[in-house]
């Protein structure tokens, strides 16, 4: 234990312990910028490079970062010393004398710390005005816009992209004045090998890193006569959009949001659950395929956008691994469009479909050529959370007073299994559920994999599927999946089945998922959101949904039939790696 | 030529001493200074005029590193081997070549210069009372053929590292450069055994020693001149330096902009592995020591060590926070020493002498001798070693010879552009690390800038901001945003539009910025600003009361009229460039003012002082 006073207040803390957390636990906060810990994932991004937080220690020359900063035995820090104040007032002033300030029309207005500061710090007016630095803006990809007059240099997005996911597409450019975080060689984003898992855009205290917004499409197609519009909403999102509208993190607000959505004039209000128990069936007859003729293992799943193509730009020679079997958003929007307009009686380019998504990679996916039938996109439009609920309160619909209501039939019919798809683990549980009940031919009641659950990055367990030992692993975050990968390239782990997320901790901590601005217990609880509404449903098995039962039996035939897989599968493309 | 032992190193290098040496030595100054001065014909001259003579035998030429002359390059010098005389000639032309070969070691050869020897070396000289340089980091630079392993070992080369290898404990290695009371010539003057210890203690297997070859200040060249002049040195003293510490791994990171250092350095490590003096089992100790190069792209900040270490592992050249310090967690995470290449040449010296005689030289704070390249306004541009402790009047007055055409000395800049500028009240101070910093300035990596009245002090302060605003890496708020802000209101001063309120703004934010940054360049970047506002105030005032540059610099704050003295001979408007004076031969001249671009032409032009400058 290390004893320091920090304003004049006695704390022992662990060796190795900052300033910043030694306050904390004396409970003084120390205003931070850059500073950002993942607790739940271990990440912490300790740059020290906005200086906010700088305090004053006895005996050392200059202000030191307290969020870099060891604690010593014997120190004595002051956090509110006139010199203290002053200089982090002067760092807030020289941020903001280089920052564009239009907070009324900023994406990021009242979810902005740089904002949030200025406000804390009553930084009523810039003292040292003078030149501000500008950049072309980034608007090349589906997903992610750039705004580069905002970046401050906090480099938490650096962090997020080559730390958490190693992608290794952001980093510092330029020096001085002019020094940015951007794609080397000023890349517009869409010609790098960015996978737009958008976890930048969660780490970017500011405006400078935002989703592309297609909130007036939406708008636009709802009052379009001609327009048959339906939406689906996947599974994380009911378990974050309330934080939106300051509901307690998890919440589940399925009912309040089908409720909005249909005011909100949607023609149909579906479920991306019913595609992921679809998702379920073609997937686990290509594992059982695959497990038992011991070919092409392990089946990698192939549910996110952002690692599909993190494999096709890094791993190009495992492009066969991933099953083939479509996203749950894209085998929604196939089916939408060929079978349900045909039930409608409607042409399937008079049928808009709309996604809400937590991630910002399937915005990318939406728009990738392979699911486009002439000039026909199956999923026309994707909106994040965020731009769902910015959408509710412009639309003037008061979310919290809301009455539940249900998903329409037949394409909102979903099961538990499908819920736990927007969280880590929850895509292989779901396959191993219906493994299970297939192989035993019936119904087992064992249905709980509590191995693959949780939020750690990788996780590894052999589950004895009636009988068969299937060895499984669950990846989250694409670091994490890029040392598996390499282990099973290397040869030194064999695996029949493993689920790979981009997002660390699954789709629940999506790109497009409400800020939390590092508080991970609102993931923990957005999780266990997910494996209560999982285990409050009826029906737990993706292959006992009626309303998928029905869809082969009327539709498709069987599970990997011809016609499944001319419309819900798909292949992959290597990509170059820069 | 292998050579296993520390007997086969000593009769190897008594056989090179033995060897019969010619009656005469010319040693032609073959530095990057040098070779721009036109050194290369004069040395082709030199040798075809020996042939000519058929004085092969009589004469040897060694082409060798900077003599430190910069102020009268090419230059030579001729010593009698057998007399010990010696003769050094400046501004050697390929005209003068023949009569200063006929003219023999003895006496000058006519219609030349000659300069006098200010120098000697401690190591095995006795002082002359003459001598206010004393080298040791330069001890063999402008002496031996840098590209010849034999003639580092004729000088006692790798004598210290076997003494190390053979005789000593790594920690008894570490206990000497700690007793010597050596400390970092790169900038910081951090005691280098300390370092050393640091990492010593460290228990891992693999340890890193660097040398930071990426000077960068503007002006100074004092690294350079080592690589050149004597390479083998700092090899020698990294090696020793892994010993003590117990890394097996050294790496030099040079800037490319150092091409003949590199190239140098390249030779050295190729002939010193061939030697077994780098490689396994050095000396038959068991001691393995390699060296590679890696090359920096020229940025100021990977310097700074945190940021040079990233740079080699292939990252951004940033710096990091410290702790964790390199020597506990540094190059690919494993204890690192970072020690820049003056220090290095210290090393041998030390190991060979002893720390006792080290420490006889120099202040007690600050032991040991510091390379300075003297440059701006003063008579004679140069490098010049000097014991710590000198007053800075010695090095500009004496080495320097004073101030340029006469003009009057106003201030010396010492620690580049993140030092501070001293005066003339000052220039008797004996300067060590301490006194210097006690002066508002540092001792840095050696620059030292001489200006003059002519310098507008607001000005000299944005010529170092800018500097720093181009080198900074804009990591961190205060130097990538505050610098720019700092550079902006000087901008505002120097073009009179500044007012009191600006210059309280610029000092707090100097303040604030040296109390903030991350790095050492951000927390010394408005060390100019600072330390120009406490000793020229009266000229900040003048900019922003009276709309005045005192020194006549800043354009915005000048303006030329004529004078009645005007005799309308048209010199003035012939050469005004963009054609704002007007006048009838014969008649008065006018300069429009709305025109006039303040370049200064005219004033220079007039031959009958009919131009003001107000």
């Amino acid at each position: 234990m290390v004893n320091l006073k920090i304003n004049d207040m006695p704390v022992s803390v662990d060796d190795g312990v900052t300033i910043l957390e030694a306050a904390q636990k004396l409970g003084i906060k120390i205003p931070t910028l850059c500073h950002i810990k993942l607790d739940c994932f271990h990440v912490e991004h300790r740059c020290g490079s906005c200086r906010i937080c700088v305090v004053e220690v006895a005996g050392r020359p200059n202000l030191a970062p307290a969020c870099c900063t060891p604690v010593l035995e014997g120190m004595d820090v002051k956090t509110n010393t006139l010199r203290a104040i002053n200089a982090r007032r002067t760092m807030l002033d020289l941020l903001l004398s280089d920052h564009p300030k239009d907070c009324l029309t900023c994406a990021k207005n009242l979810d902005c710390q740089l904002q949030k500061l200025a406000q804390e710090m009553n930084l009523h007016q810039v003292l040292y005005k003078g030149e501000q630095s500008t950049y072309n803006k980034d608007l090349s990809s589906q997903a992610i816009a750039r705004d580069l007059d905002k970046c401050i240099m906090c480099r938490r997005c650096e962090t997020a992209c080559n730390v958490v996911q190693t992608v290794g597409v952001l980093s510092g450019v330029d020096r001085g004045f002019e020094a940015v975080v951007a794609p080397a060689g000023y890349k517009p984003l869409n010609q790098t090998q960015c996978v737009f898992c958008g976890q930048c855009v969660l780490a970017c205290p500011v405006g400078a890193l935002t989703e592309v917004s297609y909130k007036y499409d939406v708008w636009k197609a709802l009052n379009d006569e001609t327009k048959t519009v339906v939406v689906q909403t996947a599974p994380a999102v009911r378990a974050a959009l309330g934080e939106e509208f300051g509901i307690a993190p998890g919440s589940i607000t399925t009912g309040k949001m089908v409720t909005a959505l249909r005011m909100m004039g949607f023609d149909k209000v579906f479920d991306t659950d019913f595609a992921a128990d679809l998702t379920i069936m073609e997937e686990t007859t290509e594992l059982i395929g695959r497990v038992k003729e011991g070919k092409n293992l392990p089946i990698l799943t192939s549910c996110c956008p952002g690692w599909v193509k993190f494999l096709e730009h890094q791993f190009p020679d495992l492009i066969y691994m991933p099953s083939t079997a479509k996203s749950p958003q894209q085998m929604f929007g196939a089916i939408a469009k060929n079978y349900y307009a045909q039930k409608l009686g409607i042409k399937p380019e008079d049928m808009v479909v709309v996604s809400v998504m937590p991630c910002l990679a399937k915005k990318y996916e939406a728009a990738r050529e392979e699911f486009s039938h002439n000039g026909n996109r199956d999923v026309d439009i994707v909106i994040s959370t965020r731009e769902l609920a910015d959408m509710i309160k412009e639309a003037g619909i008061i979310f919290n007073n809301l009455e539940d209501s249900k998903y329409d039939d037949p394409l909102g019919e979903s099961t538990g299994a499908a819920v736990i798809f927007g969280a880590t683990g929850g895509v292989l549980e779901a396959a191993l559920r219906t493994a299970a009940d297939w192989i035993a031919g019936t119904d087992v009641q064992e249905i709980d994999f509590e191995a693959v659950r949780g939020l750690e990055g990788i996780k590894e367990a052999t589950v004895n599927v009636a009988g068969l030992e299937l060895k499984a692993a669950v990846c989250s975050g694409l670091g994490n999946a890029r040392k598996l990968l390499e282990r099973i390239k290397n040869g030194e782990a064999q695996y029949h089945a493993i689920e790979i997320m981009a997002c660390p901790g699954g789709c629940l901590n999506g790109g497009g998922q409400p800020y939390y601005d590092g508080d991970t217990t609102i993931l923990e609880k957005r999780k266990e959101a997910l494996y209560r509404d999982d285990k409050d449903q009826k029906i737990r098995k993706s292959h006992l949904n009626p309303s998928i039962q029905k869809l082969y039996k009327e539709f498709l035939g069987e599970p990997g039939s011809h016609l499944a897989h001319e419309l819900l599968h798909t292949k992959y493309t290597p990509r170059k790696n820069w | 030529m292998f050579i296993a032992s520390k007997d086969a190193l000593n009769s190897y290098a008594a056989k090179i001493k033995g060897a019969a040496s010619a009656e005469t030595t010319i040693l032609v100054s073959m530095g990057t200074c040098g070779i721009a001065a036109g050194t290369t014909p004069v040395l082709k001259a030199i040798r075809s005029e020996i042939a000519e003579r058929n004085l092969q035998n009589a004469i040897d030429v060694i082409e060798v590193g900077c003599m430190g002359l910069c102020h009268c390059e090419p230059s030579i010098e001729i010593i009698n081997n057998n007399t010990g005389k010696r003769i050094i000639y400046g501004d050697v032309a390929e005209s003068q070549v023949a009569a200063i070969i006929a003219a023999g070691s003895d006496t000058p050869a006519q219609g030349t210069r000659t300069v006098e020897r200010t120098w000697y070396y401690p190591e095995f000289e006795t002082k002359p009372a003459s001598a206010l340089q004393a080298k040791i980091v330069l001890r063999n630079t402008g002496r031996i053929n840098p590209e010849k392993i034999d003639e580092y070992i004729a000088e006692d080369g790798y004598q210290a590292l076997a003494k190390a290898l053979t005789g000593m404990k790594p920690d008894e290695v570490v206990n000497e450069i700690v007793a010597s009371g050596l400390r970092g010539r790169g900038g910081g003057g951090f005691p280098t055994g300390k370092k050393w210890q640091f990492a010593a203690v460290q228990k891992n297997d693999e340890k890193f020693m660097i040398c930071n070859a990426d000077e960068g200040d503007p002006g100074a060249f004092m690294d350079r001149a080592v690589l050149e002049g004597d390479p083998h040195s700092v090899l020698e003293a990294m090696a020793i330096g892994g010993y003590a510490i117990g890394a097996h791994v050294g790496v030099i990171y040079i800037r490319a902009e150092y091409p003949l250092a590199v190239k140098r350095l390249q030779i050295a490590i190729e002939q010193a592995r061939e030697y077994g003096l780098l490689g396994k089992n050095i000396f038959n100790s068991g001691f393995d020591f390699n060296i590679e190069i890696k090359y920096g792209a020229g940025a100021f900040v990977c310097g700074e060590e945190t940021a040079l270490i990233h740079s080699i592992e292939g990252m951004r050249g940033e710096p990091t926070f410290k702790p964790p310090f390199p020597a506990i967690q540094g190059l690919w995470k494993k204890p690192t020493v970072v020690n820049n290449v003056e220090t290095y040449a210290n090393v041998c010296a030390i190991i060979r002498k002893g720390a006792d005689w080290f420490k006889s030289i120099g202040t007690a704070g600050s032991p040991g001798t510091k390379v300075f390249a003297l440059a701006g306004k003063v008579s004679k541009v140069g490098l010049v070693e000097v014991p710590m402790g000198i007053k800075l009047r010695d090095i500009i007055f004496s080495l320097g010879d004073g101030i340029k055409d006469g003009k009057a000395f106003k201030a010396v800049q010492t620690g580049g552009p993140s030092g501070g500028c001293i005066t003339s009240k000052s220039l008797d101070t004996p300067i060590d690390y301490e006194t210097l910093k006690g002066l508002g300035s540092m001792m840095g990596s050696g620059g030292m800038i001489v200006m003059d009245e002519d310098d507008c002090m607001v000005n000299v302060a944005r010529f170092f901001l800018e500097f720093t605003l181009d080198e900074s890496c804009g990591k961190c708020t205060p130097c990538r945003i505050g610098n720019r802000r700092l550079f902006e209101m000087l901008n505002e001063i120097c073009d009179g539009r500044a007012t009191m309120e600006t210059l309280d703004k610029l000092k707090n934010l100097s303040r604030t910025i040296k109390d903030t940054a991350l790095c050492g360049l951000g927390q010394t970047s408005p060390n100019p600003v600072l330390s120009t506002m406490v000793n020229f105030e009266d000229e900040y005032l003048a900019h922003i009361q009276e709309g005045k540059c005192p020194a006549g610099v800043c354009a915005n704050l000048i303006h030329y009229e004529i004078n009645d003295k005007c005799v309308g001979c048209t010199l003035c408007a012939r050469n005004c460039p963009v054609s704002c004076i007007s006048g009838d031969r014969k008649q008065k001249h006018y300069i429009d003012q709305t025109k006039c671009v303040k370049c200064g032409v005219c004033y220079q032009a007039c031959k009958f002082h009919a131009i003001d400058k107000n």
